[in-house]
């Protein structure tokens, strides 16, 4: 009883201390130093109307691959688990349940909303310079498309060692882009190795595109191929 | 204006999560939590940060919540058998 109090009272304590952050919620009325220095040069330099993107894929974007290879790093280990578990379980549980499959709204639903997920994920992650969005965002709505289908129609349209496949290949390509850069424009991961392009259109920004197409590649990949391990591990069992 | 809505916007969070804790069933547990990120998600986008509102509503309410939903099938199925 004594802990629930304090529980409560530690909860309107944090919500006491956070409310000023809710009501100074005026927009800046002028930029830092540094945001200046992003927001004057990027469009010019970068070319992307998207400025979000432009700092984290071009000048950020040696953060953008460390969150990358963490996301990596997380797959990998998630994957190591569980291909190790499944087969300690092998022994236990002999026959398989029947699946009681999905039902029948779940089925049409899925196969409709498939493939127009699948379309809105690589449109959000090939326009991510122009809008909100980019490859993060476009392959997790690619890896919820997939899964949705995995829901609906009992199997992934793809295995494992396919995405696997994927996913080591756009990540390799990401960072010979970076390096491509360093030889042939300012510094690693530089997006000026292809032209500038008119500002705002679709091809423009250098290499901003490619570089977020790969990453919506990698990151979709990346997040399926953990869901199939689930399945595979299932079979196994 | 805006932190009229914010606010009203995390009241509805707060409840949703509540209604996370103490929910009896998990299926409407892993809805309501899917719902506290789908209103972050509104409310970063009122707050002009639309690619983080993406990222919230991508991550947070839709992947997040059909994995568990997922994981809650087949901890289910292995109950049967």
């Amino acid at each position: 009883m004594v802990s629930r109090i304090l529980a409560i009272l530690a909860i309107i304590g944090a919500a006491a201390v956070l409310y000023p952050l809710l009501t100074g919620v005026e927009g800046f009325s002028e930029l830092s130093d540094l945001a200046a220095v992003y927001v004057n040069q990027a469009p010019e330099e970068v070319g992307a109307q998207n400025l979000v993107t432009a700092v984290i894929v071009t000048l950020r974007g040696l953060d953008t691959l460390g969150e990358v290879a963490v996301l990596f790093i997380a797959a990998s280990a998630v994957g190591f688990l569980m291909s190790g578990s499944g087969r300690s379980e092998k022994l236990g549980e002999e026959q398989s349940v029947p699946d009681r499959g999905p039902s029948e709204i779940l089925q049409t639903g899925s196969a409709l909303l498939f493939p127009l997920l699948l379309l809105f994920g690589v449109f959000v992650f090939i326009h991510g310079h122009l809008t909100p969005g980019g490859g993060f965002q476009g392959g997790v709505i690619v890896a919820s498309g997939l899964l949705l289908l995995r829901l609906g129609q009992g199997a992934f349209p793809a295995s494992h060692r396919t995405l696997g496949t994927v996913e080591a290949f756009s990540g390799a390509f990401y960072v010979a882009l970076g390096i491509l850069g360093l030889i042939l424009a300012g510094g690693f991961l530089d997006s000026r190795i292809l032209p500038l392009g008119e500002f705002g259109s679709l091809l423009s920004a250098g290499t901003i595109p490619v570089i977020y197409a790969l990453i919506g590649l990698k990151v979709g990949s990346e997040l399926t191929s953990i869901l199939t391990l689930l399945d595979e591990r299932k079979e196994h069992a | 204006m805006s932190v009229v809505v914010v606010g009203f916007l995390g009241i509805l969070m707060f409840v949703a999560a509540l209604f996370a804790l103490y929910q009896k069933s998990l299926v409407g547990t892993v809805i309501s939590a899917g719902a506290v990120s789908l209103l972050a998600s509104i409310v970063y986008l009122i707050l002009d940060a639309p690619d983080v509102a993406m990222t919230e509503a991508a991550i947070g309410s839709a992947l997040t919540t059909m994995v568990f939903l997922y994981a809650l099938r087949q901890m289910k199925e292995d109950q049967d058998g």
